[in-house]
């Protein structure tokens, strides 16, 4: 069992507030991601939970226990460091020991679970090796190796992939997502990348500024942003966004006038909106259409388009001078300078009222 | 003109003669030391100096005579290695302590210790013998191990914070995070991490106590006299003898002469550890 209470849990340094009161649950065998811009206090908040900083204020509570002023050795937990943080002096099999063996734990039972641990990772042959032997995806497999030795109640990892090359990371990305099955574990994983965040997750906490701006499942964070950060922060390349405001409100929804010059119906939950306030109206890049339809003709001068192959990302440009990107087929190039007629799916259309907070919901979403 | 490949000769001929010619000159001294102390007295005076002569050791046998050398050496041995190692109980846990838990003193602490080390040593000369006598700790070998300690202890705190700053932090919270106590995490992973450091703090250490003359002729006369002292001894007023004092120059500094060209290359890699990094 591994079940993680995180209750208002604040962190000062020198004067400053870095983590603005955090509650958290995380459940066992959960896949938790933090993510956040760099700075926001991603690694500070994971430190708290290992032991590593003192808590200013708050609790922290794993499986019922308080282990707020516990020493990080007591706590049950095991953390992978983004420098791998191998000890240089001892080689693969001693690095993995090191902890049973401060815990005088039996010597036959040690080499069992080095043994095991090394059979999951592949790291047999490599057991003799002194860490600078290693490339820096054999190090890393070292680090989680020491960390499964000890068959922690939740695994901590800071940033483990972001020091190694781009291929390795999909790779390795795959491995811990495995092993997360493998070993039926509770993981809470802190990553600045949200392709990391979306691909591995059961549950991402969007941090922001030493808050949480949002907890919820990939996809719910995907569809339903809570606030503009979020929707701007997940979601490559990234959510465009056009100022407007509300024209009238109506049983159905309400309308929309953008100043990008066009006017536009939402089938969307009523409440909290007036008309004549100002709102920021939020369109991920596979909504956008090139169309004549007269829902809404948004007229757009392309940008540089950037080819994928399977898709082209053409960005646009509206005559408000706001930014777009438009999701287009392949084997569609744009002219740089071409004159576009856009329609905006206004089922997936966002709306944000002027502090950045989402108005409703989108009414098909609420059903699913 | 010359071709690329001449050019880059000359230049190492150049770098190469200019290094012989400083290595030569700083080494000249003690050459010469070594080679009066086998002169006699009348050759060691001779005008022009001479190159060529009998050897003879003479004055070797008048020190050992005289003095009893290996007394002093003894001396030396047992302070420079006492004070080294009474150093290194303090430093390593005050550097420790700077470099993985800094605070807003920290750098104002290490310079107003190295500080200290600007102060001229006349200047506390007659509270410290005072201090000694009161003590009883006059012309003991504790009294030098605790003055040597004392003086050398900013330099090793200093070149040790430097070694451990230099040491991911990581690398001891993961130790931390393996359940190691302080103590451990310390024994087990800071200090065979930067042996190479601590290596090289340790050796020079040894070098400056065993070459410190102020406080151990100040300080000491008949009973813990260190071969500094046993040096000085020998420039006395009834006139100079060349040839013996240079005997037992040559003497005094051999041990450490040799001690240092063995461990010379764990001395350049600990010196440049931070720059090579
Ligand atoms: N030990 C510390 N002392 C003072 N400030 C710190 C300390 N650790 C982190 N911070 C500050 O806390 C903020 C968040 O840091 P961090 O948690 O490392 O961010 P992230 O991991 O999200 O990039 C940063 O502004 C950083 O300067
Ligand atoms: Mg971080």
């Amino acid at each position: 069992m591994a079940d993680l209470k995180i209750r208002n849990l604040k962190k000062v340094f020198d004067d400053v507030e870095i983590i603005k009161g955090i509650d958290l649950d995380v459940r066992d065998r959960e896949f938790v991601v933090f993510v956040g811009p760099s700075g926001c206090g991603k690694s500070t908040l994971l430190r708290l939970i290992a032991g590593l900083e003192e808590v200013s204020s708050g609790q922290i509570e794993l499986d019922g226990r308080d282990i707020t002023d516990v020493s990080p050795a007591k706590r049950d937990l095991a953390m992978v460091f983004q420098t791998y943080a191998l000890y240089p002096h001892m080689s693969v099999r001693r690095n993995m020991s090191f902890a049973l063996e401060l815990a005088k734990a039996d010597k036959n039972e040690v080499a069992r679970k080095v043994s095991e641990a090394a059979r999951i990772l592949e790291l047999e042959p490599l057991l003799d090796r002194k860490p600078r032997q290693l490339s820096g995806g054999q190090r890393q497999r070292v680090a989680i190796g020491r960390a499964i030795v000890r068959n922690p109640k939740v695994f901590l990892f800071d940033e483990p992939l972001s020091n190694l090359d781009a291929a390795l990371r999909v790779q390795m990305r795959l491995e811990l997502a495995r092993l997360h099955k493998e070993l039926n574990a509770t993981m809470i994983y802190v990553t600045h990348d949200q392709v990391e965040a979306m691909t591995l997750a059961d549950k991402v906490v969007v941090l922001n500024g030493g808050r949480i701006e949002q907890v919820g499942s990939p996809m719910e964070l995907y569809h339903s942003p809570a606030n503009l950060f979020v929707a701007g922060f997940l979601g490559t390349p990234k959510m465009g966004f056009l100022r407007g405001r509300i024209a009238s409100v109506g049983a159905q929804g309400c309308e929309v006038e953008l100043d990008a010059g066009c006017r536009l119906s939402l089938p969307l939950q009523a409440a909290g909106l007036t008309s004549g306030s100002d709102v920021t109206l939020g369109i991920r890049p596979e909504h956008l259409h090139r169309s004549s339809d007269e829902r809404c003709h948004l007229k757009v001068k392309t940008d540089v388009g950037e080819r994928l192959g399977s898709d082209t990302y053409c960005h646009v440009r509206t005559r408000s001078g706001e930014s777009l990107t438009m999701r287009v087929r392949g084997d569609f190039t744009p002219r740089y300078g071409q004159e576009l007629d856009l329609t905006l799916e206004s089922d997936h259309c966002h709306l944000f009222d002027s502090q950045g907070q989402a108005i409703g919901q989108p009414l098909q979403q609420q059903v699913a | 003109m010359l071709t690329l490949k001449q050019s880059r000769r000359l230049n190492t001929l150049l770098v190469g003669g200019v290094s012989w010619i400083v290595a030569l000159l700083l080494f000249f001294p003690i050459f010469w030391m070594v080679l009066t102390s086998f002169k006699t007295e009348i050759d060691a005076f001779a005008t022009p100096p001479q190159l060529f002569f009998t050897p003879t050791l003479e004055n070797y046998l008048h020190i050992q005579d005289r003095s009893g050398y290996f007394r002093f050496a003894w001396n030396s041995v047992v302070i420079s290695f006492g004070a080294t190692a009474l150093g290194m109980l303090f430093a390593i846990p005050a550097a420790y302590s700077m470099a993985f838990f800094e605070t807003k003193r920290t750098k104002g602490t290490l310079l107003w210790m190295l500080s200290t080390k600007m102060l001229p040593p006349v200047g506390v000369l007659v509270p410290i013998y005072l201090l000694a006598k009161q003590f009883g700790l006059l012309d003991t070998r504790t009294v030098l191990v605790i003055i040597y300690t004392l003086i050398n202890l900013p330099i090793m705190v200093w070149m040790i914070y430097t070694y451990f700053r230099d040491i991911p932090r990581d690398i001891l919270e993961a130790a931390r995070m393996d359940g190691a106590t302080t103590l451990q995490e310390m024994v087990k992973v800071l200090l065979p991490i930067s042996k190479g450091g601590l290596a090289s703090t340790m050796l020079l250490s040894l070098i400056l106590c065993w070459n410190e003359a102020f406080w151990s002729l100040n300080l000491t006369s008949a009973n813990a006299a260190p071969l500094t002292a046993l040096i000085a001894s020998y420039s006395s007023p009834e006139g100079l003898f060349w040839a013996k004092l240079s005997a037992v120059s040559t003497l005094a500094c051999a041990p450490i002469l040799i001690f240092g060209w063995i461990s010379q290359k764990q001395l350049v890699r600990g010196l440049s550890f931070g720059a090579v990094k």
